[in-house]
């Protein structure tokens, strides 16, 4: 066994993205936008999601710069605003929203702990390419795929064969 | 920063792209509500989602390029048939299930080739649309693989409906391949994607998954095109009239 299949690698990009909040001089933002989560999903905030990839001041303007999870999620521009809207109640009222196309966002940014409140959720998380899905409610592997589109571009709809639950699993790409 | 000449060709090529992302993308989400069954109905607009959006980020690029006032609604609303310059089998009408499904078959096994070309464009932009679009592409021509099998190597009647379609479609396709002076010249460049180039690729796996499917491969004895000059099937202005109702009575309205 090699070491890169018994470690699991943080992406470059994804781990240059925590550095870059880690380094950065405007951490009370960054907590604040915390709040901001997913319209579809309110449980994994869009830092968390990996949406979120830089917060930087020009001239008194915010400028929140995210990377769009699919083309045509319509979630996307929900989420656009509900970052200016946060911004402007904590007294933030210019701000811009820049959108950055690549690297093309993958589920691979998402942390386990963002996997584990999905998984609590209800919605299986994605694991790595190829993997098995789990039914979040049960566990068992027993599961079949019912289509591969679910409730959102994002998920696929799965159903558990032990316990019977119809569930939305998080597409890994 | 590229000279003038280069920069309208590829504003006229980020277009071109748009065009067929925008046209397939309507014509995807006009199922929507009469899909076969319910998840199904999902799936194909959760795909024509995913070609609007596609659709969105070139004309974006192609309005920054222009630099004019224009915006991305500019080019999906304000321009009339001759104009648009998607490629013909886009805009066939959606037809039954089987001819939705082997245009989208046909088409994702290009759009994949295509895509995984253009990201290595010298043309950062477009190589970072293409890298998002092969995601997405490979995912829709899993789903449009598996449907082609299902029907075709379905009931009589399923199989009898995807072999027409496949019949209807293929004339459509040489189309997908042809190059012309405005995408040879970026091409050359490193910007373009050399089309011609993946006809060998795709006409090897597309032969095999019809053989897969117990399907006929198609004569090949004709062929239309004219989609990239501008020249359409009366099916496009029927689209557009639709497509463009609310910006065409209400100039400029937002929501």
């Amino acid at each position: 066994m090699t070491a890169s299949s018994r470690i699991p690698l943080l992406p470059a990009e994804e781990h240059e993205r925590r550095r870059r909040r880690a380094n950065s001089a405007l951490q009370p933002l960054w907590e604040l936008l915390d709040a901001v989560k997913d319209p579809e999903i309110p449980v994994v905030s869009l830092w968390e999601l990996g949406v979120l990839q830089d917060i930087a001041l020009e001239n008194e303007e915010v400028v929140v710069t995210i990377t769009p999870t699919y083309s045509g999620c319509p979630a996307m521009r929900v989420m656009a605003e509900d970052v200016q809207q946060a911004l402007a109640e904590a007294g933030y009222p210019r701000s811009r929203i820049v959108n950055k196309l690549a690297p093309a966002w993958s589920t691979s940014w998402m942390s386990d702990a963002a996997r584990e409140k999905l998984r609590a959720y209800g919605i299986a998380p994605p694991g790595a390419s190829g993997a098995a899905v789990h039914c979040p409610r049960c566990g068992s592997g027993q599961v079949r795929n019912i289509s591969q589109f679910g409730s959102t571009a994002c998920k696929a709809l799965y159903q558990c064969g032990d316990c019977a639950e119809l569930f939305d699993y998080f597409k890994p790409i | 920063m590229p000279d003038t000449g280069t920069k309208e060709a590829v504003k006229q090529y980020a277009i071109r792209l748009g065009d067929d992302a925008l046209v397939l993308g309507h014509r995807l989400s006009e199922w929507c509500s009469y899909g076969p069954f319910l998840e199904e109905d999902l799936a194909l607009t959760n795909v024509a989602l995913d070609f609007i959006g596609r659709a969105r980020m070139f004309y974006s690029y192609a309005a920054e390029l222009a630099a004019d006032g224009s915006t991305e609604d500019t080019y999906a609303y304000t321009r009339d048939c001759r104009d648009f310059s998607n490629l013909l089998i886009h805009e066939l009408p959606r037809g039954d299930f089987a001819f939705s499904m082997a245009r989208q078959y046909l088409v994702d096994a290009y759009n994949l080739a295509y895509m995984e070309s253009l990201r290595q464009s010298a043309d950062n932009t477009l190589a970072a649309i293409a890298e998002k679009a092969v995601k997405e592409s490979s995912y829709h021509l899993r789903r449009s693989h598996d449907w082609m099998l299902r029907l075709g190597d379905g009931t009589a009647e399923s199989h009898q409906r995807l072999q027409r379609a496949v019949d209807e479609l293929w004339g459509y396709t040489p189309e997908l391949f042809a190059m012309d002076a405005l995408e040879q010249q970026l091409a050359d460049a490193g910007i373009a994607v050399d089309a011609a180039a993946l006809r060998p690729g795709w006409e090897q796996s597309v032969a095999a998954t019809l053989a897969e499917a117990t399907l006929q491969k198609p004569a090949g004895d004709w062929e239309v095109s004219g989609g990239r000059r501008g020249i359409h099937t009366e099916a496009l202005g029927h689209m557009l009239s639709e497509l463009q109702f609310m910006q065409r009575a209400y100039p400029g309205l937002q929501w």
